[in-house]
């Protein structure tokens, strides 16, 4: 009875502790925000969206998460097929490589781009000689983004894709799909909830990543800023309105990719992958 | 049973790894297309308002519109000497606009421009000066009006580190310079009353934009040490009830200069626009703008005309102190005077 009564109490207090902390932490943040935005109404602040660099740093980070979510996407298929699906020397060191840039900090991430591509570094006066530029160029922002990226992808597929084995895979084979079919008829299928969360994780974190690319864009408004290089220089010219509203639209945006993901899981529990369980255990 | 890989996939695999090659080949040279009839300025932190004003007059002065047609610049601002190593990696500078020579003689030992950049512009290639001034709270609530002042006990400092900000080295290089100006001053004296300054300094921010936030947006301590144009900005456009300029009586003179990045404009194909807009800071209606944002202009006629925007300093200047290269020596490498007193009151 006693013991009944303390359970609860101990619940109740662990949910009301939680909410506070999640309140504190999460919630207040994107409201500050918010309401730092549209201090001077919301025309203001939409207005401070048309300006030509605000505009220029939209679509950069627009090109950039796409051009690095279609480079991660196909080469994390590939990674997390490889390493399900076949046994090869190394294996396990392929993995740990492949985590490298989430342990990595994104500063040092953004140097070695430079290291390699600036006018110092070991390819610079190549790609100088034949007017190509990486390093403070979009490519070089690329770059960046691509790789502070890579993991999520794989990351997200190989413990689905080593759970159902490769039994299906084998039994189309014998059937005489080739390499291609079996990939787009079999294992993606199989594994399409999972790569979209996995899509989505890498769009949230590409649209918002800041330090890497903060050492290879050289911040040129209107050229190399994305929209979090774009909230920081706004913020420095003591433009608060405007950096707000740009933080506010890439809030948005996070947030939007993040609950589409939630949405995507909460339906993958919901059907589970049918053909895995009676191909995977036959 | 292993799967077999039929060799289509390298085929594949070639032909999206050379899309991806002229993926980021094209994004290259759409960045190369777009750079035609621009000019990239490398600046360092505090300019932001007065470049961007500048800029639209350059882009809509209809001189340079016949000779050159209408050039659209961009500024990006750091910390000038983030700024200056980010030229060296390769950002494409047409022209720097840094915190002090020193950052652009780096550039120039790289290769990057001729030694003798300085004396290619007039007044040693330094269109807007400012002098080192104290920000306070309204009303002067610690009463300070001088270099001892900062030193009492109580009072809380903010100045950015000098080891990656211009603005702090002049900043810095005022104290020392009127330390060893006092009656009895010497080395040891200037040595002494650094040392307890920077005692009185809670943080030190990375470059002068960073401080002021902190002064001014961040409510830290009771004095910031800054440009005058920084100070001036302020205390008339941000807090015009807030804040106090105090002028010491004695300070140095900071010298920003400009230069033409030879190396790239070679490269751009910019030379004659980067040369008209370096000029185009001279003119007349460009040392108005200065003015405007608070820079000191050069110009004699603009100098009597804004002279009621600035108070009157005496100062010192940066040759009185050795010049750049032995004062950067001395105080601010490895193991110098400022790394001295600052490791050892830490």
């Amino acid at each position: 009875m006693n013991a009944a009564g303390d359970n609860s109490m101990i619940r109740w207090g662990l949910v009301i502790a939680t909410y506070l902390i999640v309140g504190l932490m999460l919630v207040l943040p994107p409201v500050v925000v918010l309401s730092e935005a549209l201090r001077e109404g919301i025309g203001p602040a939409v207005a401070t969206l048309a300006d030509p660099d605000a505009v220029s740093a939209f679509r950069l980070t627009l090109e950039m998460t796409i051009a690095s979510v279609i480079f991660n996407t196909i080469f994390g298929v590939l990674a997390a097929w490889l390493i399900s699906k076949y046994r090869f020397p190394l294996r396990g060191l392929l993995v740990a490589l492949i985590e490298i840039p989430i342990s990595i900090s994104p500063v040092v991430a953004g140097l070695v781009w430079l290291l390699l591509f600036g006018t110092q570094g070991w390819w610079g006066t190549a790609l100088e000689r034949m007017h190509i530029a990486v390093a403070f160029a979009p490519p070089g922002i690329l770059l960046a983004t691509i790789f502070v990226t890579f993991p999520y992808v794989a990351r997200t597929l190989l413990p689905l894709m080593e759970q159902q084995g490769r039994d299906v895979e084998e039994a189309a084979m014998l059937l005489g799909a080739s390499f291609w079919q079996i990939l787009f008829y079999v294992t993606l299928p199989n594994a399409r909830w999972a790569l979209l969360s996995g899509i989505l994780l890498t769009t949230a974190r590409a649209m918002g990543e800041f330090g890497a690319v903060s050492v290879v864009s050289g911040h040129i408004p209107g050229l190399t800023e994305t929209m979090p290089l774009h909230i920081e220089t706004l913020y420095n010219g003591y433009q608060s309105v405007a950096a707000f509203t740009m933080a506010a639209l890439l809030a948005i945006m996070a947030m939007a990719t993040v609950w589409l993901r939630s949405v995507f899981e909460a339906r993958a529990l919901r059907l589970p992958e049918p053909d895995v369980q009676e191909g995977g255990r036959a | 049973m292993p799967l077999h890989l039929p060799p289509t996939i390298s085929r594949r695999a070639l032909l999206g790894g050379g899309l991806a090659c002229a993926g980021i080949a094209a994004l290259s040279r759409q960045h190369q297309a777009r750079a035609a009839k621009t000019l990239l300025n490398v600046s360092y932190d505090p300019t932001r308002e007065l470049y961007h004003d500048i800029n639209t007059a350059f882009h809509e002065d209809r001189d340079i519109r016949r000779n050159d047609g209408a050039i659209v610049v961009r500024t990006s601002n750091g910390g000038s000497g983030a700024q200056a190593r980010s030229v060296l990696e390769g950002s494409p500078a047409d022209v720097v606009t840094l915190g002090l020579a020193r950052d652009i003689d780096i550039l120039a030992q790289n290769g990057f421009l001729a030694r003798d950049w300085q004396k290619r512009l007039p007044h040693n290639s330094t269109p807007f000066t400012s002098a080192i001034v104290f920000l306070v709270r309204k009303g002067n609530p610690k009463a300070i009006t001088d270099w001892p002042d900062l030193v009492r006990p109580g009072i809380q400092v903010v100045t950015p580190n000098p080891k990656t900000s211009g603005g702090a080295r002049w900043n810095y290089l005022a104290a020392w310079g009127w330390a060893l100006r006092q009656p009895g001053g010497d080395e040891a004296t200037a040595r002494n009353y650094l040392k307890t300054l920077f005692s009185h300094v809670p943080v030190l921010d990375a470059g002068a934009r960073g401080a002021t936030n902190s002064f001014v947006q961040r409510g830290l301590g009771d004095v910031l040490i800054a440009w005058e144009n920084e100070a001036l900005l302020a205390a008339k456009d941000l807090g015009p009830d807030k804040f106090d300029i105090v002028v010491p009586e004695l300070t140095i003179l900071a010298e920003p200069p400009v230069a033409l990045i030879d190396r790239n404009v070679h490269n751009h194909g910019t030379g004659t626009e980067a040369r008209a807009y370096l000029d185009f800071l001279y003119s007349r209606e460009a040392q108005k703008i200065g003015a405007s944002h608070y820079f000191r202009p050069v110009d004699p006629i603009i100098i009597t005309e804004s002279a009621w925007r600035f108070p009157t300093v005496s100062t010192f200047d940066i040759a009185d102190l050795g010049g750049w290269v032995s004062v950067q020596k001395k105080h601010f490498s490895t193991g110098g005077v400022f790394d001295q007193i600052y490791s050892s009151d830490a």
